[in-house]
């Protein structure tokens, strides 16, 4: 038995991916995109957090099935807290 | 490991309600991740908290946003991206049993959190000098300063619990680095090393989300 060793390689390039994907979400910011702005803010994000998730918590890596389902799990459950409660509050003053 | 050995000589880091060093290992990264979902749950909180009060308070948390620094936030940033680089090759090395890298990696990691809280301290001085802590002595010049002070108490109460987090991060870092300095580590037993690991990251993750959400999306937008 022994864990599934990552070449030192592709942590670092996974960093440079992060700290390209900073600096772009950075410099996007500069720019007025009006509501747009948060929407292409949070997909960089949302990429950021895929990379960390995958590479360096080696999400990709794990064998144990069970262990992928409590993690899906967690992220479906975020996902019902935000997507149930903004339909709910969102929509509060459509009238 | 299981080349027939005996029940006898097994790997003194088994815990006896294992049956082997790879079951203690599924099963502890398994329990890592279950702790990480109440921590999910935990910011989730505040993150929906932020959402609903930015869309009910939109000219406000735009005002508000725009008194942030951009610069700590970004810098902040890559601190933390570098800290997640340098766990990551932490737990690498105590996966191919390098207890000198090892020790090095996670006082670097260390070194890099000491540096988030550093710029973060002189952040909170900044904002606390200014007024924009939320209670009886905050003040913010402009139109709606009540609803902008409902942006820097949810400001305050991220960052101030994503800052703990780090302050925790950091103290179980400096166990993990003393264990390794022992050689208590190795390419058959890490298990905390990874769960330490698993935990740096998801703080940094936090990070990742308030950053943009706290210093970027409002910086050039009149609302």
């Amino acid at each position: 038995m022994s864990a599934h060793v990552v070449p030192k390689k592709t942590y670092i390039i996974v960093w440079g991916i992060l700290m390209i994907l900073t600096v772009v979400t950075a410099l996007v910011s500069r720019i007025d995109l009006g509501h747009l702005s948060a929407i292409v803010a949070l997909a960089i994000a949302t990429g950021k957090a895929l990379l960390v998730v995958l590479f360096f918590m080696g999400v990709k890596y794990i064998n144990q099935k069970m262990t992928i389902v409590v993690i899906v799990a967690g992220i479906f459950w975020l996902a019902i807290l935000m997507v149930l409660s903004m339909a709910d509050y969102g929509t509060r003053l459509w009238s | 490991m299981s080349d027939s050995a005996t029940v006898a000589d097994h790997n003194p880091a088994l815990q006896h309600h294992f049956a082997d060093m790879e079951q203690q290992q599924q099963a502890s990264t398994m329990g890592m991740w279950v702790f990480l979902i109440t921590e999910i749950m935990f910011f989730g909180g505040m993150f929906l908290a932020y959402m609903v009060y930015r869309y009910m308070y939109y000219a406000a948390f735009v005002a508000g946003s725009q008194a942030m620094d951009f610069w700590y936030g970004t810098i902040n940033t890559i601190v933390l991206i570098c800290s997640s680089l340098t766990m990551a090759l932490a737990v690498r090395a105590s996966q191919v049993g390098q207890r000198k890298a090892l020790v090095a990696l996670l006082i670097v990691t260390m070194l890099f959190g000491c540096a988030f809280m550093g710029i973060k301290a002189i952040e909170y001085t900044g904002h606390w000098r200014d007024h924009q802590f939320p209670g009886a002595n905050f003040h913010f010049a402009g139109p709606d300063p009540q609803h902008i002070e409902i942006f820097f108490s949810l400001y305050w109460a991220m960052t101030g619990f994503h800052a703990l987090h780090m302050l925790i991060g950091i103290v179980v870092v400096g166990f993990i680095t003393f264990y390794a300095w022992r050689g208590r580590y190795g390419p058959d037993y890490h298990n905390p090393v990874e769960n330490v690991g698993l935990y740096w990251h998801f703080v940094d993750i936090v990070w990742i989300y308030l950053y943009p959400l706290l210093y970027l999306i409002s910086h050039k937008h009149t609302g």
